[in-house]
């Protein structure tokens, strides 16, 4: 009851849905940047929705099956191949022993999420077996997989082959992709003639685009309102004195390249932020590819909670066609 | 002037002061430990800062506004609480000036405003003193606060206990290393720092502990139970120690028989302002029975 590892991909995690509950020691919530999709896939082959699945980036892993299974495989369009010949995105596909899982080119997206019918099941660390490489934490002896690791899997149970999620329920970002942004924080530390400007550009992401993070480059640098600085913050007027960054936050080191954090977010530091990517658009950034198009897009509180109840009935959506 | 800010539908940011102090410090962990004791349903984590502090919460539990007010009135009460605090001291052997982070602070010589001589050469100066035997002797005779967990997993933030004037600040390298041996002893802006784990650091760098203070193994004997050492409102005292002794430790701690010393203390904000130096030296002294 395992898989082995082949070719362990670009950068393979086991990933679940996080543990939430240690942000205060530094040890972020991580799990699947797109959590959505790896909800469904875990749906497909019958695990509960926060089972351990992989996240592989920009490229699959290469996997061998020492058991029969049922895998799917969503997020990004990243073609599956079963021992070489192709199977449907964001399905039920049955395996049989000996089989191996392969992926073709990515198309579109950043981010495929590769679940298995029991889910893989490495020792779970505070509450979660998703990889926070940077702590050496949970995954396969805290890192990305490898070649010649064997992944245990847990009991498997009634998958049922066939099922799919249908298409009008599948969610990659289109191009130019929208982020929408509640500004707040330290919004106040940055000119008028900034704050419009931040929203009216187009940004693209850049090289640095990981789990900890998404940098952003090609809009106008950021104007400062001008200040003492206060005893405690650095010298830059980007400095704070050292403090938490939220999930989706994003701050702006000397004012020019907006970083975006994202799941295995450092916990805190000395850089001031304008503002948080709403929670219904994170998925979202897990699937942006470098030099993407990205626009920043400023909603109110209403709007952002309208659509988190948007994106939870996309999902309950998912759950009914799967049920 | 407390400020309350929203950080994105999941987060409120809370910042007691724009100023590092120990008031602001102070006030963050008591509003904090009010959050965690208030058991509000929808509360996922509360994390104090050194000045200020977050809690994230599910707005499908509690709706935003809802959560800005229980917060407010939490803080309200706590600004009558007396600042006073049961906490521990531990005490950190440092290995000042030792070869690794000297090896590591020579290899990014660059991206230093001083390339002609170490960080703690750099950090006397700029503090006005004579040399850096000085300025390790003001770094380790007063102790210093955790002031904030984070960065990266189990990180501390170190403040010292010693009045605004007598702080030490040297700013951080011009470009951050891509480097910084694990275990080291860092310092940026007011703030000192241990590195937890190797990697990434713009902090200068004074010397290096023995003692691991993270162990996602959990296999180091005083981080069996939990895999962080410090918490927010603990206490540091630092030890110099040489080559032979940090080897010494380093070995023991690989054959289970080493902990670090550590003593229940009582601290009384207002106490310690009244007279500094003798709280501290009481402080430093509830090791000695240990």
């Amino acid at each position: 009851m395992a898989i082995d590892v082949i070719k362990p991909g670009l950068l393979t995690t086991i990933q679940d849905l996080g543990r939430p509950g240690y942000f205060h020691l530094g040890i972020p919530m991580g799990g699947a940047m797109d959590r959505l999709a790896l909800r469904a896939a875990n749906l497909l082959v019958g695990n509960p929705e926060d089972a351990a699945g992989l996240e592989a980036v920009f490229m699959g892993p290469e996997l061998e099956f020492t058991t029969d299974a049922t895998v799917a495989v969503t997020g990004a369009d990243l073609p599956v191949l079963l021992d070489g010949e192709e199977q449907p995105g964001w399905s039920a596909i049955p395996v049989r022993a000996g089989q191996r899982l392969g992926f073709g080119y990515l198309r579109a997206g950043a981010r495929a999420y590769v679940a298995v019918s029991g889910g893989i099941a490495t020792p779970p660390h505070l509450g979660s077996r998703s990889t926070y490489a940077i702590g050496a934490l949970g995954g396969v002896q805290g890192r990305a997989i490898a070649a010649g690791d064997r992944l245990p899997l847990g009991p498997g149970n009634a998958a049922r082959p066939g099922l799919t999620v249908p298409e009008a329920l599948r969610r990659l970002p289109a191009s130019p992709c929208e982020l929408r942004v509640l500004p707040g924080l330290y919004w106040h530390r940055i000119t008028g003639d900034s704050q419009r400007a931040f929203f009216e550009d187009e940004w693209k992401v850049a090289l640095e685009a990981d789990r900890m993070g998404y940098r952003f480059r090609g809009g106008r640098p950021l104007e400062f309102v001008p200040r003492r600085q206060p005893f405690g913050a650095g010298s830059d007027p980007s400095n704070i004195t050292d403090a938490c960054y939220p999930y989706g936050s994003i701050q702006v080191p000397g004012g020019t390249e907006p970083i975006v954090l994202h799941r295995d977010a450092v916990s805190g530091g000395g850089y001031f932020m304008i503002g948080t990517v709403i929670s219904a658009d994170m998925d979202l950034i897990g699937q942006l590819q470098p030099h993407m198009p990205v626009r920043f897009r400023q909603v109110g509180m209403e709007e952002a909670l309208a659509a988190r109840r948007e994106r939870a009935a996309l999902m309950a959506r998912i759950r009914a066609a799967l049920a | 002037m407390t400020r309350y800010s929203f950080g994105g539908d999941e987060h409120i940011f809370v910042e007691i002061d724009e100023e590092m102090s120990l008031d602001a410090f102070f006030k963050s962990l008591s509003i904090t430990k009010a959050v965690r004791e208030a058991q509000i349903r929808g509360v996922t984590e509360i994390c104090p800062a050194n000045a200020s502090f977050q809690v994230r919460f599910d707005p499908d539990v509690i709706a935003p506004d809802a959560m800005l007010a229980e917060l407010k009135a939490l803080e309200s009460a706590a600004e009558s609480a007396p600042q006073r605090l049961t906490t521990r001291i531990i005490e950190v052997p440092v290995f000042y000036r030792d070869p690794w982070t000297h090896e590591t602070l020579m290899r990014f010589r660059e991206r230093h405003q001083d390339p002609s001589g170490t960080d703690l050469d750099y950090a006397a100066r700029v503090n006005g003193l004579p040399d850096a035997d000085a300025f390790i002797e003001r770094h380790h005779s007063a102790p210093w606060f955790v002031s904030m967990v984070g960065f990266v997993a189990g990180l501390p933030f170190l403040y010292q206990l010693v009045e605004r004037e007598r702080q030490l600040e040297v700013p951080k390298y011009l470009r951050p290393r891509t480097d910084t041996p694990k275990q080291t002893v860092g310092h940026g802006g007011c703030f000192g720092c241990i590195y937890s784990v190797r990697g990434a650091g713009g902090y200068q760098m004074f010397g290096i502990t023995p003692m691991p203070i993270y162990d996602p193994t959990q296999t180091v004997s005083y981080l069996r139970d939990f895999m962080v050492l410090f918490n927010p409102g603990d206490i540091v005292r630092w030890r110099p120690i040489g080559r032979e002794e940090h080897d010494h430790i380093a070995a023991e701690i690989e054959a289970g028989r080493w902990a670090p010393r550590m003593a229940k203390v009582d601290f009384d904000l207002a106490q310690w302002s009244a007279d500094i130096d003798g709280t501290n030296a009481r402080l430093m002294e509830a090791l000695n029975g240990n």
